[in-house]
């Protein structure tokens, strides 16, 4: 439990670090404009951030902080929802704004009066004078803060106020704000940043000209949630750091979520949080996923029946079977010839994901550049493919393998760069080989280069000629072509060497790029159940729902409920026979026709004995089931009382209308 | 063309005695095949009717049945293609699950073919009247069919008629409306016990040369229509709105009150639903026990941070209690009935503020309370909160500042929110800021357990919720005023009840009123019966209005029932 707590800071740091980095070349701009500040224009940012709007609210809050520590101490976040009106914005700015002061000035008693006397009377003049009275205090307080202050913000401490969600500040409370405080410019440096979920068009839809010519606006874009995603995937997923690995589907659900119900990093972040929990929670040898340096300790702690436990998993079955008798006698029965077993199969498995990252970042080299990208453009659709099964294997990386080799000479020696530097900043010991190898071939690159040229520059004009052509089909026929006339001739050195350095990468993938579930235990460190995820990120209740109501059969497991055609049969719960019949009818039920229906079908289900005595008039007990029944969709809101007409009720679900 | 009833209907009643044998017969025997020889049946009953009736009076009504009988031709045509479009819609509204042709849409559209049938011969030969005939009676079988087989636009002609007709058979004859009824209902039976016999041999005898003709050469519309089935699926949205455009919808005109049902009160309704057996206890027992095992893991999520929403069918109340008693016991907890009406997020932050945190001071916004509780929360990291929360979507708690204001809440490290939520639109609550502040944890958990507590406060049609009490606080205003005043809210009560099937009965006129008043020996003038009226009105015993000539009138606002009973329990007394 302690590792998912490090892990989800660690994870949290991240990101934050990220932001601040995407953030600090627009800090940067903010202290530039204080020096260059007109009169009557107040400087502003519009900050346009994407619409993954739930993960501003760390932006914004990583922004202040750096605005805090480098810029100026008086910084104000404002939201649309917490100021309905100009007096709550002014309240919440003060409060915010003489909150911080005193933060800033470690509380002193005498301050902390004065602030709350200033909160009864907000306005912008009692704004101004206790932002004189700061700094005149700070300036006779500690003049060497003083000139510290100065010389990092050229005159007096700016304010900033930040507008988290512009678009959801009613227009007229923003003009206003801004004329009022273009009118106190002079007095007070006062910096606006706007949050901006759409595009910056909004600024001048929402305010007017005469408004918006008092700001003077400098546009920032952020970075897109993609790119944050990439990054966070770098750094959580690719990295040997973290013991702790998602499994293809789960990747891919999570990943389908991002892209295609809210590009929310916080909820990826929220997604594989959960995955932890799960896993650890679910998976009792999830104990022994950890750091490198713990796995002995956990591993001889282990009690007889988490021994057990591991030889059910089915990967060590299968490492099982394929060991010789004896060691399949000793493996299933003696606890300490098994810890060591596994002792050493973690510690493979380790050295595998070190060495699968590296070969990964390489392969990616190769493939993102590729026409048409057959593995696809961003690293984790790579990560995906090579998890989901062999990936020399499928079809696109045949193609992939294809296209690479016709690369170019200059692309090849880059890419051929780009790898060594990879396996060299890889701490796995197993590349030195790799590297030596790649080294050489780029030495025999050059010395082609010096023999061969011209021969080479043939080829390579031809090649070029292929690369225009960037249709796949043409790309492939021409291939064919080629192939078949290269038959005939003889290769040129270069194309040799080319089919050589192809050769090799395809055979470090083979070696490296083993998908995870062919790895014994890897039920340890891969959490692979993508359902529990779903059921917990993507919830369908009205799917839950229907089915209940359709089918109850899938929950209450009565054979009587069981029928064959997948409808309900008449003796299913009150609710679904009511449910069902309600389906057939049109936007308004009359109560008389439904009871009617109701009871008939019920008193069918009792038997056949009730029917001839209580046809005609309905049964006070089925009466009352009904009335449930009705109330119980009324709650869930399939219906409506209706005052239309009298005693009917409105469907408010179409599909039947 | 009355004539032409006159002789068809004459025709028909001679064949009619036989007609009531085979309505026997089909009471016993069941079968598919017999729903077209009901067809025939109700056909001969309504004929019946029709001759007994004024023929003046059915003029009036032919001009209208013919206007549907046009109508109906235009749909008619599309009848089979509704069939096939209406799955798709149901594919729609069934929210992704597999369509599985169920048993009933099955014999549902067996039996939309039959009538289908016969009117296509029908029209093609035969004038108008006989071609108003068999459609009529497919109407009538739709209509009590309606139920399991109506599909899409067909039910808005369709369902029209039944109303006439029984309304009609109501007037003459008791005996033939139960007799009809009867038939219909127990082609009801038929369908859910699905018995396939066969058919009486009395039944040729009444066949007719156009029904002859229909079931000797079934029209290949059917296939054609199939074949549509894809053209028409696109027109499903379009469908959609034609249907809501039209302001009137046409359904059948029957009310409870018809039914001679009384209707039932809250307690007796409890009574009776505590008599009747839950059906499948064991299997939702095992429900239960299945989510009751995931107590620990809410216990650990809730911990991490996360909330947790419970979702799905069947009452979540329960299943929450027993997670509060037998996890919570030793831990602060709050529990907020969503459903109670007069719920808001006040008394939730109310309850917080005063009996958590022991603050008794009182708050000028919701949002500074939550400040408020948000600072205290903060200050002292040792405090814990486990909030409650049953139907999370119920009515009170569903605006937009609510849900804010309750995410905010949730988004706290140490409160801990469990809710249910029943709705089918709840996540539509919801928009992505405050998803992420709420951080949900979903969770099915369907339990099939009925709504008592929930329901209990819902303003239900079919449960009489103001009836015993305006009649208990009726007879107790009355018991303490003099015997006049009691006879003067009698007359009133008396002349609304025989004013009851008007319905454009606007009240008594003041001057009316006064004049009976006087002629019963109760007020002597004017001022005495106002007097009395302002009495009634400040117990809010009668309800006055201006009409458009400013005449006051009188009105009592109870329902006919209430007031027949009051006035029968006044009769006792006296």
């Amino acid at each position: 439990q302690q590792i998912q707590e490090d892990l989800n800071k660690q994870l949290f740091d991240n990101l934050v670090n990220f932001l601040r980095q995407s953030h600090s070349e627009f800090q940067k701009k903010t202290t530039e404009w204080t020096c260059r500040m007109k009169s009557r224009e107040i400087p502003t940012a519009a900050l346009v951030l994407g619409v993954n709007v739930t993960d501003h609210d760390l932006t914004f809050r990583s922004i202040s902080e750096v605005l805090q520590s480098n810029v100026t101490p008086y910084i104000a976040l404002l939201e649309g929802k917490d100021c309905p009106g100009i007096k709550n914005l002014m309240q919440k700015l003060m409060g915010q704004l003489m909150n911080c002061y005193i933060d800033v000035d470690s509380v002193e008693d005498e301050d902390y009066v004065q602030v709350s006397q200033n909160r009864v009377r907000c306005s912008m003049t009692s704004l101004i004078n206790w932002y004189k009275s700061v700094t005149k205090k700070t300036d006779s307080e500690t003049p060497s803060r003083k000139r510290a202050s100065s010389s990092r913000h050229c005159q007096s401490p700016l304010v900033v106020v930040i507008f988290k969600d512009m678009e959801s500040f009613t227009t007229k409370v923003l003009q206003d704000f801004i004329v009022i405080s273009s009118q106190h410019i002079h007095e007070l440096p006062l910096v606006l940043i706007f949050g901006i979920a759409t595009s910056p068009m909004i600024i001048h839809s929402l305010l007017p000209h005469s408004v918006s010519s008092l700001l003077c606006i400098e546009l920032f874009q952020s970075l897109s949630c993609k790119e944050h995603l990439s990054t966070l995937i770098d750094k959580l997923l690719l990295t040997g750091q973290f013991p702790f690995k998602l499994g293809e589907k789960v990747l891919r659900v999570l990943i389908n979520i991002f892209l295609y119900h809210d590009l929310s990093v916080q909820n990826f972040i929220k997604g594989f949080q959960i995955c932890v929990v799960e896993h650890f929670y679910s998976q009792p040898l999830s104990i022994l996923c950890c750091q490198l340096e713990d796995i002995k300790k956990r591993v001889n702690a282990l009690g007889h029946d988490q021994c057990e436990n591991i030889r059910r998993l089915p990967s060590f079955r299968r490492y099982v079977e394929n060991q010789v008798s004896e060691k399949q006698i000793a493996l299933l029965t003696a606890d300490d010839f098994l810890k060591e077993a596994v002792q050493k199969l973690l510690e493979d498995l380790h050295v595998y994901h070190e060495n699968y990252v590296s070969v990964l970042r390489c392969l990616h080299v190769f493939t993102s550049s590729l026409p048409k990208y057959p593995l696809g453009k961003q690293i984790r659709e790579l990560h995906c493919a090579c998890l989901e099964n062999r990936v020399w294997e499928i079809e696109e990386y045949e193609s992939s393998l294809q296209l690479a080799r016709m690369l170019n000479k200059s692309d090849l020696v880059t890419m051929l760069q780009q790898c060594v530097e990879i396996f060299v900043s890889s701490s796995g010991t197993e590349f030195d080989k790799t590297v030596e190898k790649l080294k050489e071939f780029l030495t025999q690159f050059q010395q082609l280069e010096a023999e061969a040229f011209q021969e080479q520059d043939v080829s390579v004009s031809s090649q070029k000629e292929l690369q225009k052509k960037t249709d796949l089909y043409h790309l492939q026929k021409t291939l064919l072509e080629l192939k078949e006339s290269r038959r005939s001739k003889k290769l040129t050195k270069f194309e040799m060497l080319r089919f050589e350095v192809v050769d090799y990468i395809d055979s470090l993938v083979r070696k490296y790029l083993v998908p995870a579930d062919h790895k014994t235990l890897h039920e340890i460190m891969y959490f692979n159940t993508a359902s529990v995820l779903r059921e917990h990120m993507n919830a369908a209740p009205r799917i839950a729902l229907h089915t209940a109501l359709n089918n109850p059969y899938c929950y209450l497991k009565n054979q009587a409920l069981k029928s064959d055609g997948g409808g309900i049969s008449n003796k299913a719960p009150d609710i679904c026979i009511a449910y069902r019949l309600h389906l057939e009818c049109g936007r308004l039920i009359n109560l008389v026709d439904w009871l009617e229906a109701f009871s008939t079908v019920v008193t069918a289900a009792e038997g056949p004995s009730a029917d001839a005595a209580s046809s005609d008039q309905v049964d006070d007990v089925v009466h009352a089931r009904f009335i449930r029944a009705v109330s119980e969709l009324e709650l869930l809101g399939f219906i409506k009382p209706s005052k239309q007409k009298t005693d009917h009720v409105a469907r408010l679900t179409w599909g039947g209308c | 063309m009355s004539r032409a009833a006159g002789q068809r209907g004459g025709a028909r009643e001679v064949k009619f005695v036989p007609d009531e044998e085979v309505l026997r017969h089909i009471a016993d025997d069941a079968g598919v095949k017999v729903q077209r020889d009901k067809t025939r049946v109700t056909v001969s009953v309504n004929k019946f009717v029709k001759t007994l009736e004024d023929i003046s009076d059915d003029e009036a009504h032919e001009v209208l049945e013919e206007k549907n009988y046009v109508a109906a031709l235009g749909v008619c045509a599309q009848d089979e293609l509704g069939n096939g479009s209406s799955v798709s819609g149901d594919e729609v509204y069934s929210f992704q699950t597999p369509k599985r042709s169920s048993r009933m849409i099955e014999l549902a559209s067996e039996l939309a073919q039959t009538p289908g049938r016969s009117i296509a011969p029908d029209r093609s030969e035969c004038p108008e009247k006989t071609a108003q005939t068999p459609q009529r009676s497919s109407n009538f079988l739709w209509a009590e069919t309606a139920w399991k087989c109506t599909r899409s636009k067909k039910k808005e002609f369709v369902s029209t008629t039944p109303y006439r007709l029984r309304k009609r058979l109501a007037a003459p004859d008791q005996y033939l409306e139960s007799e009809s009824e009867y038939s219909a209902s127990c082609s009801e039976e038929e369908e859910e016990e699905e018995d396939q016999k066969e058919v009486s041999t009395a039944l040729p005898a009444q066949k007719t040369p156009a029904e002859t003709k229909a079931a000797s050469t079934p029209p290949p519309r059917n296939n054609l229509a199939r074949k549509h089935k894809e053209d028409k699926m696109s027109n499903l949205v379009e469908e959609y709105f034609e249907a809501h455009s039209s302001s009137k919808v046409l359904t059948s005109d029957r009310t409870l009150q018809k039914l001679r049902k009384r209707r039932l009160n809250q307690e007796t309704l409890h009574d009776l639903l505590r008599k009747a057996p839950l059906a499948y206890a064991a299997e939702i027992k095992e429900l239960n026990q299945q989510h009751e095992s995931l107590f620990s893991k809410w216990v650990l999520q809730l911990h991490l941070g996360f909330n947790i929403v419970l979702y799905g069918l069947g009452s979540k109340r329960d299943l929450l209690e027993k997670f509060r008693t037998s996890v919570l016991q030793d831990s602060v907890h709050l529990v907020v009935n969503g459903y109670f009406p007069s719920i808001t997020v006040r008394s939730i932050l109310n309850s917080i503020t005063e009996e958590v945190l022991d603050h008794a001071g009182t708050f000028r916004s919701p949002l500074d309370q939550l400040e408020f509780i948000n600072k205290r929360f903060k200050e002292d990291s040792s405090l814990e909160l486990y909030v409650l929360i049953h139907n999370l979507d119920s009515q009170m708690l569903r605006g937009e500042r609510s849900q804010q204001i309750l995410a905010q809440l949730s988004s706290l490290p140490s409160v801990y929110l469990i809710a249910s939520i029943d709705h089918i639109n709840a996540p539509l609550m919801w928009d992505q800021a405050k998803l992420s502040l709420y951080n949900w944890l979903w969770y099915e958990t369907t339990t099939f357990s009925p709504y008592v507590e929930e329901t209990s406060y819902e303003n239900s049609l079919l449960v009489q919720q103001s009836g015993s009490l305006a009649l208990s606080s009726l007879t107790h205003v009355l018991r303490s005023l003099t015997l006049n005043a009691r006879g003067i809210f009698r007359l009133l009560a008396q002349y609304q009840l025989e004013n009851k099937d008007n319905p454009s009965y606007p009240g008594l006129s003041f001057q009316d009123f006064y004049q009976q008043c006087r002629e019963a020996f109760l007020v002597n003038s004017d001022l005495t019966l106002r007097a009395q009226l302002t009495e009634f009105r400040d117990h809010k015993l009668i309800r006055t209005k201006r009409g458009a000539d400013g005449v006051e009138y009188l009105l009592i606002p109870v329902d006919d029932t209430t007031l027949t009973d009051f006035l029968e329990k006044e009769d006792e007394d006296v």
